[in-house]
């Protein structure tokens, strides 16, 4: 795969810096506005996506490698369960807000949900992560089976 | 009643999981049928005019419930549409793995299993 | 310590060790065994720690009707601990029997996020979110069927992925049904509406398609075609966790969950559950006598268990909505729950039995074996025991849950129901006594001259089922029932009352 014509490349080199950059404003405002870390995470694979569509699989996989895809994968998770846990810890709350309390803020300001933000930039790394590691694996018919259709069950808990 | 549409589209994919003989489209059989279930869901929690969610400390209570939307529903079926994702995935995983051993997408030719 | 506090913990924990094996463990092998096994022996722990604490633990500080809520009650109990104690001896018996596939890290990190769905489904108190968890245990469970990449085992898993999600999307129509009906996602809410506001129609729905979909999930017999393929192509540990704990937690108890405490019981399911039953108990007990592969033999065996799981519960539910004696339902679903407690040692006993002479002989096929009486002494030793458990012989567990059942059906007054439950427990002996036959006695061939014993840490997970075969009639004995079995039995039988419990709020 040598990618495709000159003009999807040239287009492909100026529209994936904003995709991503769209991708990490709904991130950022996910706890403000419609979107969060699911949507957030699909648009950011999006871009990679879009990458390996005009330049070819290796240019990609040079970007980001399907290893560090895998890790991403993983500590995006562990990230996710880390603020739970950390909510068990301080609040006796699994999942409580324990940022919240202490930092209320103002309602619909940035700085305004505690935990929140944190846990949607987890997901966010997860999603994306996964949804390029589903593209690329399905992407090839001779690979070994990977488990990323289960991997995503998780993320999905953590949506609501 | 409009709901009625979602049961014809659950049957129409649970025919097509049933009794079609390739297995990509047992998987959009399956796909279909998880899109009725949600269309139904989004249905449940519809109401005409209505107005975001969204409680402000000067919103009244009962004016809230009269004129919004249910959230709730929304909120399943974003989940639920995550998890077919999932599922989807596995699904066609598991496609092209068949394929890769038998040769073929036709599920009358993949018979190993006697039961 | 508060012991609510530990409640979350049992689904975390898997969960953590599950994400953090494939980050660590990639390269070193011992690593994900020691860290799989560290998970599954940290979550039986815990399940042991609150076994007997009731408590509702509320996520994320949100109270019921707005937010998810995870109730431990005695049924809940019980099937923790059963499920965390099978999956610790899967994890002991795949360190060694996994050795033969690639990717172990994989296979713990599918395997745990398995265990956290089931621990999930068992503790929520909340119907969207038994549909997730049950999603999240069911996904992981088609990956691991698949888990060899073989041509059986691909097919099995496709056959099992279909029917099983499209009882996945039966269950999200029944709890879109039940909240167009009542307005709430929380069981005990849901529960408080039915039996305030009287039954409304459209529930009928839902509870139809709970049945059919609960009934995939656990291979009740008109919808158990795929649990004859399913469970043998997997990995030996990973048949003895689904056939183990998996149909129970996701199907069985689900459904019971359901129907008892959310629905509410009536005769006409009660009649239902008795005639399901005993359809999976007749059909899945001559599908198994004509089989030959052992593991195939066994999963034929399990949708014949799960049938007098099913007719114990069905039958107290009977008794109970038709206005019957209390004490007799009481022991109708003590049987119940209790074959469903034996049922999950002896059968799993089983599977890693045969995965044990699969990893040592070769093979699976009954008529290749024989002899192994000599070669594999504690094999023949476990397997024994659970065969005669399964099949009703006294001394062992399985007798007392069916004796149990055989008595609530004659007081019940329904003697018939005894004389078939008698039936199959005598097929069922016929058969195991075929397996007996077949794999330990006769002729030893000359193929199997080399087979030795399983390495130990095999051999001591056999072993701790083995002593639980053979010790958990003790169960029965006054004083410990009081404690284990009764307040399962009695979180069943307070039906639509439950709202009272998991709801202290209303």
């Amino acid at each position: 795969m040598k990618g495709m014509t000159v003009i999807v490349k040239t287009v492909t080199r100026w529209v994936k810096v904003f995709i991503f950059l769209y991708g990490i404003y709904i991130i950022i405002t996910g706890h403000l506005a419609p979107g969060g870390g699911f949507a957030d995470g699909v648009i950011i694979a999006c871009s990679y996506i879009l990458l390996m569509l005009a330049y070819g699989r290796e240019f990609a996989l040079k970007r980001l490698s399907s290893r560090a895809a895998h890790h991403l994968d993983s500590s995006g998770v562990l990230l996710f369960l880390v603020v739970a846990l950390l909510g068990l810890g301080y609040g006796g709350i699994f999942f409580g807000n324990f940022l919240q309390t202490r930092f209320p803020g103002v309602a619909f300001k940035l700085l305004s949900s505690g935990t929140i933000p944190i846990s949607n930039i987890a997901i966010g790394i997860k999603v994306a992560a996964s949804v390029f590691l589903v593209f690329i694996i399905l992407s090839v018919l001779r690979i070994v089976l990977d488990e990323d259709g289960t991997q995503k069950m998780v993320q999905d808990e953590e949506e609501e | 009643m409009i709901y009625s549409l979602c049961f014809v589209l659950f049957i129409i994919g649970l025919y097509c999981a049933l009794t079609k003989k390739n297995i990509v489209k047992i998987v959009i059989g399956l796909i279909i049928m998880e899109y009725a279930v949600n269309l139904f869901l989004v249905l449940l929690g519809y109401r005409k005019d209505g107005v975001a969610p969204i409680v402000e400390k000067t919103t009244n209570p009962l004016e809230f419930l009269a004129t919004s939307v249910d959230p709730l529903p929304q909120a399943l079926v974003v989940t639920s549409i995550v998890i077919g994702l999932g599922v989807t995935t596995l699904a066609i995983a598991l496609c092209i793995k068949l394929y890769e051993k038998y040769g073929t997408f036709d599920i009358s030719e993949i018979r190993r299993l006697k039961g | 310590m508060n012991t609510t506090m530990l409640i979350p913990l049992l689904v975390a924990i898997p969960l953590l060790f599950a994400f953090f094996i494939p980050l660590v463990a990639r390269k070193i092998r011992v690593l994900a065994d020691i860290l799989g096994n560290l998970a599954t022996l940290g979550a039986l722990i815990i399940a042991i720690l609150i076994f007997g604490s009731r408590g509702i633990y509320e996520l994320g500080g949100w109270s019921p009707p707005i937010g998810i809520n995870w109730v431990l009650d005695g049924f809940s109990n019980l099937m923790l601990v059963i499920i965390n104690l099978i999956s610790f001896t899967a994890t002991l018996f795949s360190s060694k029997y996994m050795e033969q596939y690639t990717a172990k890290y994989k296979y713990y990190s599918l395997f745990l996020l398995m265990v956290a769905g089931m621990n999930g489904v068992v503790l929520t108190g909340d119907m969207f979110n038994l549909f997730v968890f049950l999603e999240i245990a069911s996904v992981a469970s088609y990956a691991l069927v698949a888990f060899g990449g073989n041509h059986e085992e691909l097919e099995a898993s496709f056959k099992y992925l279909i029917l099983a999600s499209i009882g996945s999307t039966l269950i999200l129509f029944g709890i879109a049904f039940t909240y167009g009906a009542t307005g709430y996602l929380n069981m005990a809410s849901i529960a408080s509406t039915i039996s305030s506001g009287g039954r409304n129609p459209i529930l009928l729905f839902a509870v139809v398609f709970f049945i059919v979909c609960f009934g995939i999930k656990a291979a009740l017999v008109p919808f158990h075609p795929w649990l004859p393929d399913a469970h043998p192509s997997a990995p030996a540990p990973i048949s003895a966790m689904l056939s183990g704990v998996l149909i129970k937690a996701l199907g069985i108890y689900a459904l019971t969950r359901v129907l008892f405490n959310v629905i509410g019981m009536t005769t006409v399911f009660g009649w239902v559950l008795i005639a399901v039953g005993v359809l999976s108990m007749v059909v899945g007990v001559f599908l198994a006598v004509g089989q030959w592969d052992f593991k195939r033999l066994l999963a034929y065996h399990s949708i014949s268990q799960m049938g007098y799981v099913i007719l114990g519960i069905g039958l107290g539910g009977y008794i109970l909505s038709s206005g019957g004696e209390q004490s007799a339902a009481m022991l109708a679903i003590l049987g119940g729950i209790f074959h469903l407690a034996n049922h999950s040692v002896f059968k799993s006993l089983l599977f890693l039995c045969s995965g044990s002479i699969e990893y040592s002989a070769g093979t699976r096929q009954l008529k290749e074996m024989g002899g192994l009486l000599e070669q594999m002494p504690l094999t023949r030793a476990t397997c024994t025991i659970a065969s005669l458990s399964i099949a009703g012989v006294p001394p062992f567990n399985g007798f007392w849950s069916k004796l149990i059942i055989i008595i609530a059906a004659f007081q019940a007054g329904f003697p018939w129901l005894a004389a078939i439950t008698i039936l199959v427990s005598f097929v069922t002996l016929i058969s195991f006594l075929k397996v007996l036959r077949y794999a330990f006695l006769g002729k030893l061939p000359e193929a199997l001259r080399q087979v030795r014993e399983s390495p130990a840490i095999m051999a001591i997970a056999l072993v701790i089922l083995a002593i639980l075969c053979t010790g958990m009639g003790l169960l029965l004995v006054p004083g410990v029932r009081e404690v284990i079995l009764d307040p399962a039995v009695a979180a069943l039988l307070q039906g639509i009352e439950y709202a009272q419990v998991a709801l202290p709020v209303f």
